[in-house]
């Protein structure tokens, strides 16, 4: 087996319940690429994001990061989650939720280094987020929040990274911050994997595409994916957006 | 006053309070900041058991909760790990069962005559120095704890999911945190009793948690807080002759509302 792909799934099948939340879902993501998967609410986005982090039990299949099985690779892959998962008032500053990313490089014995200290910094001036760097992490927007979590992936220093919905619910110069944050990580050869919701912008953003619903139902350039039938396949009933979006 | 630190049990039951408010401003922020004040409630009826059993065979009793409060938080981070939504049900359960065993292995005991107030309620004044040994073991144990596993802790704590994906065993992580607290209770019994433990652990690290940024701060400043409620509500408890964990339990929640108040009106300037 090939190790040039940065994730492989193979017949991947998991279910919470009876229902498979995902059914033979089986496609490549090469190193460097960036990303986007679509589909509708409930399709089963975050369910392959956990997957390919191994955090969810697999019915039957295979995720290979780098060639090695899913289970042999913590701290390869970097993620940022949907959002809300965690306690606003927790006590921690934007510093240190940053810092966090580099605790897997830390032994227990060892202080964060002057080196993990600059890494931080930088991470966090990517997302322009510095000047909020001693915030408590509950007092700011959730944009600014995204944008915190995002550099406490940047941090871990992966080589890929996963990032769940990063543009929901976000102004337009908090989805610009975020893109350019995406463009300055593919440049660093760091492969993405972006869950969005937006059809009008994703073939813009991404240049390549899954569109999922329980089962894999296109993967490709833009171009591919955005076909009509499959579109009215996948999202029932909300068809005239697709035709104005399939036309430009 | 100063006669007052003449006395050997009082120095015992400052040297107990200290004790103590380290178990307590360190376990304690963790209830917080993981929302496991239900669970570590549950723990520490669950170990009347363990103190009905002890007396029960004849031995120690802190052995006999120990032995109870930490099988019940290791039972507790099973069942809570995947599903932490319908958990407090099967968590309530195990509360009033410890309770139960506790209540029946005493009526079983012959002729038993402990002060048993003084488990559930707290006896600060009549802290023996084999207790004292105990629970210096016990914060020795904490502190080693908390400084081996800080990074890893304060990441679960606050994102579990994330520190699972930098290579994090979060669940064991998770189940340390309750049997650290089942500890963290058999080092409180005496000080507060059973029944008062959960405010101890609360009250004290809520306060701190509003006047700092970070989960060592909040340690340090819960340390302080639970130090002041305790040695105030000691003296109260030795002028008044009051229930040692019911006097402290009250300067603390005086405090607390206090701090609530001071809060609201600093905030609202
Ligand atoms: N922990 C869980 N337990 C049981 N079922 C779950 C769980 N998580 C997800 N599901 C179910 O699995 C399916 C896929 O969920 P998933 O969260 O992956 O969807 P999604 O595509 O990310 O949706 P959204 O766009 O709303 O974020 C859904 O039907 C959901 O109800
Ligand atoms: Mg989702």
């Amino acid at each position: 087996m090939s190790t040039d792909y940065a994730i492989q799934v193979r017949n991947l099948t998991v279910s919470y319940g009876p229902k498979p939340a995902l059914l033979d879902v089986s496609f490549v993501i090469n190193t460097g690429e960036l990303v986007g998967i679509i589909g509708p609410n409930g399709a089963g986005k975050s369910t392959l994001m956990k997957a390919i982090l191994g955090f969810v039990k697999r019915d039957i299949g295979e995720v290979y990061i780098f060639g090695k099985p899913v289970e042999q690779t913590r701290g390869l892959v970097a993620y940022v989650p949907q959002r809300g998962t965690v306690d606003w008032d927790y006590p921690v500053t934007v510093h240190d939720v940053a810092m966090m990313g580099r605790y897997g490089h830390l032994k227990w014995w060892q202080n964060e280094s002057k080196e993990d200290h600059e890494i931080v910094d930088e991470c966090l001036k990517m997302v322009r987020m510095s000047e909020f760097r001693d915030r408590q992490i509950g007092q700011l927007s959730g944009g600014q929040q995204q944008r915190v979590f995002m550099a406490r992936a940047l941090a871990q220093g992966a080589k890929i990274l996963l990032l769940d919905e990063p543009f929901a619910g976000v102004d337009a110069a908090t989805e610009n911050a975020i893109l350019d944050v995406l463009t300055e990580a593919k440049k660093a050869g760091i492969t993405l994997v972006v869950v969005h919701h937006d059809l009008a912008t994703a073939s813009e953003y991404f240049e390549k595409l899954l569109l999922i619903k329980q089962r894999l139902y296109a993967a490709g350039p833009p171009s591919l994916v955005f076909r009509q039938e499959l579109l009215t396949e996948v999202y029932e009933g909300k068809l005239k957006v697709f035709t104005d979006l399939i036309k430009e | 006053m100063m006669e007052l630190l003449s006395f050997g049990f009082m120095q015992n039951a400052i040297m107990a309070s200290i004790l103590a408010s380290v178990a307590c401003g360190i376990i304690g922020s963790l209830v917080v900041v993981n929302r496991i004040v239900f669970i570590s409630g549950g723990i520490a009826h669950t170990a009347y058991g363990g103190i009905g059993l002890a007396f029960f065979l004849g031995i120690s009793p802190l052995l006999g909760a120990g032995v109870f409060a930490v099988t019940a938080a290791v039972i507790m981070a099973l069942i809570t790990k995947d599903n932490k939504y319908r958990a407090d049900t099967v968590i309530g359960a195990m509360w009033a069962f410890g309770m139960a065993i506790g209540i029946i292995l005493l009526d079983l005991t012959p002729g038993y005559n402990v002060d048993l107030m003084s488990y559930l309620f707290g006896s600060i004044l009549a802290v023996p120095k084999s207790d004292l040994v105990y629970m210096f073991i016990l914060d020795g144990m904490i502190i080693a704890y908390i400084l081996t596993w800080y990074r890893q802790i304060h990441a679960v704590s606050f994102d579990s999911e994330f520190a699972s994906s930098m290579g994090v065993r979060s669940d064991l992580i998770y189940m340390s945190m309750l049997v650290m607290s089942a500890l963290a209770v058999v080092l409180l019994i005496r000080v507060v009793g059973l029944i008062l433990i959960i405010s101890m652990l609360t009250i004290p690290p809520y306060m701190a948690e509003r006047r700092s940024n970070s989960l060592k701060g909040m340690m340090i400043y819960a340390t302080l807080f639970s130090l002041v409620f305790s040695l105030v509500g000691l003296v109260m408890s030795y002028f008044f002759n009051l229930t040692s964990g019911a006097s402290i339990i009250f300067v603390s929640a005086i405090c607390f509302f206090l701090s609530l108040i001071y809060d609201r009106v600093r905030t609202s300037k």
